[in-house]
Parts: structure tokens; sequence; C-alpha cells
């Protein structure tokens, strides 16, 4: 990574509506330097989509989300990639992880509704051949995510004009 | 009643900060998006945070030494040691106060003798100028101006000096203009120091944001200098530690105990748990390279470019301030004066800066904007103000 690739990373997952042209201001680079480094960490897939933090709770959008920990036998030869292929292209699965301790991966499910997660738990993931033991938590309520609080008191504790 | 002949007429003459005004302003105002805030915009990391909680907990509710905890004393001189290449003596050369304001007051009160002069360049922070009248001195403003890039030269500060000039208060980097002066510049201004015996009180609390390849240099590191230098400076702004009012101040022995002398008896010590939090935001500094506040240093850096491309954008002359979190760019073109265009901006835009007379009259023209805000919020701001700038040059 160059320092202006750090740089623009920063920035972006602050604000990636920034234009160029302000991106290339704050950097000290010119606008196409910019661009081609974007462009590069585009074609890497460093960066793979610009998307908004959004607080579904405040729309009235119904949504059931779970975090499922899921035991698994891994595959011969294929470890544990092949059984999370298999996972992650489920639609329901929004997020999957290998992780370290007493379970091998944590997925992150959505679905409209309550009833259509258990059929998703109950008839797709635990049917694999390869699970061998499913812990399903449903998220109640989102404080933080990505660094941002939801709903916060205001953070900003300054007087508004200070010499 | 009249309360008149009970107060010091010395001290009731002194105006009100000229910041008041807006302050009061703005504070009635639900949407407003303040560039007038002279602090951090940073929460003070969070294990600075935790070394003051524990400090509680573990029942550290005592005064500690009049100068400030020995280990705190040890730790700032290594950092000013290896950070600015200073050395002063942790047992007799330091005193820890409350914030660097604390400093000043004290240093000048230990100097001045009632009529003695006090060399203050224009614009600077707002309470030199006070604190020297509440001293019993004679402020006098050196002016400096944008051409120079707001340094003070070495001339200006030979044409001020009279027989009863005593001191020079050099505030760089400096807050209004962001101002930063080279070492040239301070070789330049030594041989004056020198020649005229002056006491020179640096006011280095911005020493960690410089920005471009250039750090800080320090007034007491140059040759033969470092007997003629107060050094003050804290940990409010490189630290964001505002709120906590721990700042220090180093110098000959000789002077430094007249200074804990007036402190002792003022003030007794800085608040503990705020000694606690400095203590650690060195040690750990020692140890990470102070990576939280090069981290600081790089996101005022960013909003630093901004802010002076976008105010050259709207056709304002802004010269490029190298330290502090400060922009001063000129409103002349616009044709308001500052204070005119800050209470138009505020009452128009919502958008509240200060005007640059209330650091001093030749910051007339100019206004200061501090970028210490989320870039999102320096976006609507700047976007207002190049509104209002268009609006106002149209007439």
């Amino acid at each position: 990574m160059t320092k202006l690739e750090t740089a623009l990373l920063d920035l972006l997952q602050e604000d990636c509506r920034l234009p160029l042209e302000k991106l290339a201001v704050m950097t000290g680079a010119t606008v196409s330097e910019v661009a081609e480094a974007i462009e590069n960490m585009e074609k890497e897939q460093i960066i793979l989509r610009y998307a908004p933090l959004i607080n579904w709770d405040k729309t009235d959008k119904e949504r059931v989300e779970a975090m499922i920990e899921v035991r698994v036998t891994p595959q011969r030869d294929m470890g544990f990639d092949a059984v999370a292929k298999r996972i992650y292209n489920f639609d329901e699965v929004k997020s999957l992880y290998l992780m370290s301790g007493g379970y091998d991966l944590l997925v992150l499910v959505e679905a409209p509704t309550l009833k259509q997660l258990a059929m998703f738990v109950s008839e797709k993931l635990s049917a694999l051949e390869m699970v061998t033991g499913t812990a399903t938590s449903f998220v109640l309520k989102r404080y933080k995510e990505h660094g941002v609080v939801f709903e916060g008191e205001k953070t900003d504790h300054r007087q508004v004009i200070v010499p | 009643m009249n309360y008149d002949r009970y107060l010091n007429p010395a001290i009731a003459a002194v105006p009100p900060s000229g910041i008041r005004r807006f302050f009061d302003m703005a504070s009635t105002m639900r949407d407003v998006i303040s560039l007038g805030v002279g602090e951090p915009d940073f929460i003070t990391p969070y294990y600075i945070r935790n070394a003051a909680v524990n400090s509680i907990l573990n029942g550290e509710t005592q005064y500690t030494a009049n100068r400030g905890l020995p280990e705190l004393r040890r730790e700032i001189s290594l950092y000013l040691s290896s950070r600015f290449h200073v050395e002063y003596n942790p047992d007799e050369e330091i005193v820890v106060t409350i914030g660097a304001s604390e400093a000043i007051d004290t240093a000048l009160r230990a100097i001045v003798s009632p009529g003695d002069e006090v060399l203050v360049p224009e614009p600077s922070y707002v309470s030199y100028s006070p604190s020297v009248v509440f001293a019993g001195g004679v402020p006098v403003g050196v002016p400096t101006l944008a051409e120079n890039q707001f340094r003070i030269t070495a001339d200006a500060v030979r044409n001020a000096v009279t027989e009863r000039t005593k001191a020079l208060i050099l505030p760089y980097p400096n807050n209004p203009t962001g101002a930063v002066m080279e070492e040239s510049d301070l070789v330049a201004l030594a041989e004056v120091v020198r020649e005229k015996q002056l006491l020179v009180i640096s006011d280095e609390i911005y020493a960690e944001l410089t920005y471009g390849e250039r750090t800080h240099v320090s007034f007491a590191s140059l040759t033969g200098m470092w007997d003629y230098t107060l050094t003050i400076n804290g940990f409010s702004k490189a630290f964001a530690m505002t709120g906590w009012r721990v700042g220090y101040i180093c110098g000959p022995k000789e002077l430094i105990s007249v200074i804990n002398k007036i402190h002792q008896y003022a003030i007794l010590c800085s608040p503990r748990q705020g000694q606690a939090a400095a203590l650690e935001a060195l040690r750990r500094g020692k140890e990470n390279d102070y990576a939280e506040v090069a981290q600081m240093r790089e996101s005022y850096d960013r909003r630093r470019r901004l802010m002076v491309d976008s105010f050259r954008a709207m056709g304002l002359a802004c010269f490029e301030p190298l330290g502090a979190f400060y922009v001063f760019p000129s409103v002349k073109t616009v044709g308001l004066s500052s204070e005119e265009f800050c209470q138009r901006l505020l009452e128009e835009e919502h958008v509240a800066c200060v005007p640059g007379t209330a650091f001093g009259a030749c910051g007339e023209g100019h206004i200061r904007c501090s970028y210490a805000t989320g870039i999102d919020k320096l976006n609507v701001a700047l976007e207002r103000m190049e509104k209002f700038v268009a609006r106002v040059k149209k007439g």
C-alpha cells in the first residue's frame, strides 16, 4: 500500500461521496493520481463497493437478523473453504467468517420474517451434510456498526466558540 | 450598589474578550456549524482516560508535590529532550501547571514589575495582553503581517524595544494565524534577544501540530538561548486533553523557583487525575512513537489543505498555515470588516468564525477558521461560506 492509498481508504471509509477533486486536495496528490489509485484498489478488490450505512430500525421494512455459530466437519483437501462456499451462496447469508474458538463459522443471516429465518436454519443450513451443529442468536437492537453509533447522545461536548 | 470603588480600575478597564458576543449569538442557534472552536475535535485517547479512572479508583485523591508528580516531570523532561532537543532538570527546572494558561499568567507575574513592557506579537492568543496587564505590566503589540507569513521579524522586535522592555512572548505555532517560525527566523530573533537582553516566553502548546516536512524548533534549543527562555507547553492540543487542564513551564531554576512560589500559593498543584492522565500520555507515547498524535496530525493536515484550497477558490487570499489547526483567510476583497463578515455569516448562513480583530487590531481584514471539525461539517460550512461570499460581493 502506498501512503496515498492508505489516506484515500481512510477518507473514503468516512465519506465515499467525497469528489476526486477534494480527495486530491486533502492528500496533496493530483486528481489523476487519485483516480488511478482508486481504480487500482477497485481492480485489486481492496475497495469492493460504495454503500451507505443504514439504520433499518428507523424504516418500516420488516427484517430479522441473526448470528449463527456453526460447527462443521472440514472437507478433505479443501479445509473450510468448500463448506464456506456452500454456505455463502445462500442469499440469506449477509456475512460469513471463519472463527477461532469454540465454533468454526459465524454466519450473519437476514430474512424478512422470523419464520423464514427459522426455515433457513432448519431446512437449508442444518441440512448441509458437513454441518454438525448450529446455535442461533437473534439480533434485538443495533447500537453501533462500522464505528458509527446509531442512536447516541451528542458526542461533541465543546463550547460553540473557544479562543 | 456601585462596586467601582472596590474594583481595581486597571483590571476593570481590560475589555471583555472579542469572542464573547459571537459566543452569545451562536449559542442560541440550532443548526450552527462552528469553525470557532479552538480545541481538538478528538476525544482524549481511551488509555489516557483510563489512567485517570484508575487513579481515582486507587484512591489517589490527594495533593501532589507543588511542582507536579515527580514521575510526570521526569517524563516531561524526557519528552522535551527527545522531541524538541531541549534539556530540563525535572527536579528544579519544571513546574506542572493548570494548562499553559496558568503558566503564562504565573510567568508574567514572576517577572513583570509595574510599568515593565512585554512585547506581544499580534494577532495572537487572546490572553497574553490581559495577563500582562493583570501582572502590572504594559503589553506592547508587535504586528505581524501576511506578507511575512505572520512571522515576527527581528527588525520588528528591535524597533519595539524600549528601556522598559523586559520580555517577548513567542507564540508559535500561532493561534489564530497558523504561522510557524523557521529556524532561520528564530536565529535572527536570537540575536536581538541577546543584544537587548530580553526574556523569551515561548508558548509552544501547538508544537506537535506542524505540517509538511518541517518539525517544530524550540526556541530554547538554539545556541545560547536556553538561558533566556521560559518554555511553555502542555497536553491540550497534542493529546486532545483540553478539559484536563495540564500544562507545564520550564526554564532556568532561578526563574522556575519564583514561578513555583506563586504557583504554590495560588494553585497548590495541578489536579492529580489530570497529571495521572498526562503521565500515561507520555509513557505510552514514548512506547508507540506518539502514534495517536501522528494520526491526529495527519487528519488535521488533510482538513487544512481542504480549507486553504476552498478559501482560495472563493477568491479569498489565504496564506498557507503550517501549524496549529487554524486558517486565517483575508476577507478584504469581500468589502466587509472582520466583525461584519463574521456577524453576517453567522446570521445569514449559521456558520461561526472568529473575527481577526479578537486577536489584536492588526487582525482586521481576516477571520479565524478552526478546522478541528469533521470533514462532513467542514464541507457544509465551506459551501455556505462560498454562497455568502458570492452574494456579498455581488452586492
